[in-house]
């Protein structure tokens, strides 16, 4: 018997993946603008999905207040470029410090259960904004513009955000691959599905649970921090509004719930029904929570959940699969 | 000469009450964490609660809880399997997102030891003793009630544990696959494993256990030898109150 970590279908996707991810480096020397700023969009899409499912879909840790994560992360960078630092090292800088901010937040918050942790990070988006709004460099809701970008010819900014965009999303994917394949992503699947259980067997539930949170919360600061950069200007409403966390349940909901090809499967999805739908106006917000609320019914596992258990695929497998399991080996007791 | 060095698991006047609900009575226990012992007892007695103070899922209202002379009542229960205590769930409790060997293997690196090639092997070892190597690829959630009170037991085996709590592991099982079960325990006996084991199905109980306890209302109502306890009149008594389970049923 032997323990195996990847199958055909993943070494394919591998090499896809390569493909993808040197295609995607050298396009900005033929694409339009338009694919460019629209596939930046997609990367902070994925980005943001892809860190909701870690805290919700790995570690049942379901909260409706991500949105300060993304406020703070942009709000930060805006408070680091005024010092007079280059914007591409105050986005990462402010990821940075909004993952250090989340430690304290996560002692506390993570003593709440299930509803009131949901509820509770809600809540605290809602003091993060305020607070925000404090700041007279803001001017309240008027906002500011990251005018440290105008230092840059509207086509370099173009690349730089792009390229920016790619990278963090490579590699915090590539990150939260490593992590769920670890001892910490076993261990935080446990505590999802028993705390009790798995504190028993030698598991320290808070300890994971911390790391995974400061995890979600430094990523989803440098889809805000990358959004900034996109959008160039900063209203605190725009940014902590509860509608990106919306988005955020709609991506990881309709692409699979705790799996890793889920989240990204869902932020295409979402981002082509934006791309073809958002002029649609309210119809759209209709459309999503329609099609949101027939895969909660139908396909329970989301999309990806579906087709894994129909076809027995997956691309980027995190877990274990014991082989030769002969009938000599189940035999021979 | 063989030195085993002595091992000793003490609670002395263990008291525990939800709210105004008084659950364990002042309870005094010792044993060798070698040893083997058997609890019995009606319904709600609070045998389950015991083993959750022991194991470390509940923290005792007022008493102490010593291994080898150390204090370790304020232990979470995953520092002490660390240590060696490991119990397993009267209802299991799987992780029922993930396969069985992954619900094993998770012990198994956490308490038994950190290497990962280790762990596999620790993994399916026990998962095989359990006799669930066909299942090990099946997520949780898809097996069933028996084989979920098997997941219990190997899960628990690969924190590769000294003494083992067992809460009606055997409840439900036909004469044949309570035997098993039986043979199995007998196993983790010649390694040396100690087990505290409460069932309801005495004379399973009694192929493992030397010394009987039964308690009833939140005490020990009686302890030692199996026989003398079987006969003791408390212990009649007690279960002539609660009818629920008969004795050897
Ligand atoms: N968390 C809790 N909150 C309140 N009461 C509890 C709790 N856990 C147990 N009890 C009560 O404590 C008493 C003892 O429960 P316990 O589960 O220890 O009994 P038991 O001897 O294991 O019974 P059984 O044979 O039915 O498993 C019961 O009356 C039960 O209702
Ligand atoms: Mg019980």
């Amino acid at each position: 018997m032997n323990i195996k970590r990847s199958n055909a279908y993943s070494q394919v996707t591998l090499s896809i993946i390569i493909a993808l991810f040197i295609a995607l480096i050298i396009l900005p020397s033929f694409a339009s603008n338009d694919v460019m700023e629209r596939l930046t969009v997609l990367f902070i899409y994925i980005i943001m999905a892809a860190m909701w499912n870690t805290l919700a879909g790995f570690g049942g840790l379901v909260s409706i207040g991500q949105q300060l994560f993304l406020g703070l992360g942009a709000y930060t960078t805006i408070r680091i470029t005024d010092m007079g630092i280059s914007p591409f090292i105050a986005i990462v800088l402010a990821a940075c410090l909004v993952g250090l901010l989340s430690w304290p937040i996560s002692t506390f918050m993570l003593r709440l259960k299930a509803g009131e942790f949901a509820i509770g990070m809600w809540v605290l988006a809602s003091i993060g904004h305020l607070l925000v709004n404090l700041d007279p460099l803001i001017q309240g809701e008027t906002g500011i513009s990251l005018i440290a970008l105008n230092q840059y010819s509207i086509e370099s900014r173009r690349l730089f955000i792009y390229l920016a965009a790619l990278l963090s999303m490579s590699a915090l994917l590539l990150g939260l691959f490593y992590v769920l394949r670890s001892r910490a992503g076993i261990a935080m699947q446990a505590i999802r599905d028993n705390e009790e259980a798995a504190d028993s067997i030698g598991v320290d539930p808070e300890r994971v649970k911390k790391w995974f949170f400061i995890f979600a919360a430094f990523g989803t600061a440098l889809a805000g921090a990358l959004w900034l950069a996109q959008a160039s200007s900063f209203q605190p409403k725009t940014y902590f509004s509860v509608q990106w966390t919306a988005y955020m349940i709609f991506m990881v909901l309709v692409g699979g719930l705790g799996r890793f090809e889920g989240a990204i499967l869902g932020a295409l999805l979402f981002f082509a029904v934006e791309t073809w739908f958002a002029t649609a106006g309210v119809w759209y917000l209709v459309g999503l929570g329609a099609v949101a609320m027939l895969c909660s019914l139908f396909l329970p596992k989301g999309i990806w959940g579906a087709i894994e258990s129909k076809l027995g695929i997956t691309l980027v497998p995190v877990g274990y699969q014991v082989t030769g399991l002969t009938t000599d080996t189940l035999k021979n007791k | 000469m063989i030195m085993t060095p002595y091992s000793q698991l003490q609670a002395t006047g263990i008291h525990k009450s939800f709210g105004r609900v008084q659950v364990l009575n002042g309870i005094d226990f010792n044993m060798d964490t070698d040893d083997a012992i058997g609890i019995v007892g009606p319904n709600g007695a609070g045998k389950s609660t015991l083993l959750s103070v022991l194991s470390g899922a509940q923290a005792p209202t007022s008493g102490q809880i010593a291994l080898n002379d150390k204090d370790i009542t304020q232990l979470p229960a995953r520092e002490r399997a660390k240590q060696g205590l490991v119990r397993t769930h009267q209802i299991p409790k799987p992780f029922s997102g993930i396969s069985v060997f992954e619900n094993v293997f998770v012990a198994a690196i956490h308490s038994a030891t950190s290497n990962r090639e280790a762990a596999y092997d620790i993994a399916l070892e026990s998962i095989k003793l359990c006799g669930m190597l066909h299942l090990a690829n099946r997520e949780a959630d898809s097996i069933g009630l028996l084989d979920r009170k098997r997941l219990e037991l190997a899960r628990a085996l690969a924190t590769q544990p000294k003494l083992l709590f067992l809460d009606e592991i055997g409840g439900g099982l036909t004469d044949a696959e309570a035997l098993q079960l039986v043979d199995t325990i007998l196993t983790l006996r010649e390694r040396g494993i100690g087990i505290v084991w409460i069932e309801h199905i005495v004379h399973i109980l009694l192929r493992v256990a030397k010394t009987l306890i039964c308690m009833d209302s939140g005490q020990i109502i009686a302890q030692g030898n199996p026989n003398d306890v079987m006969s003791n009149q408390q212990v009649m008594q007690a279960y002539m109150g609660g009818t629920d389970h008969a004795l050897g049923a």
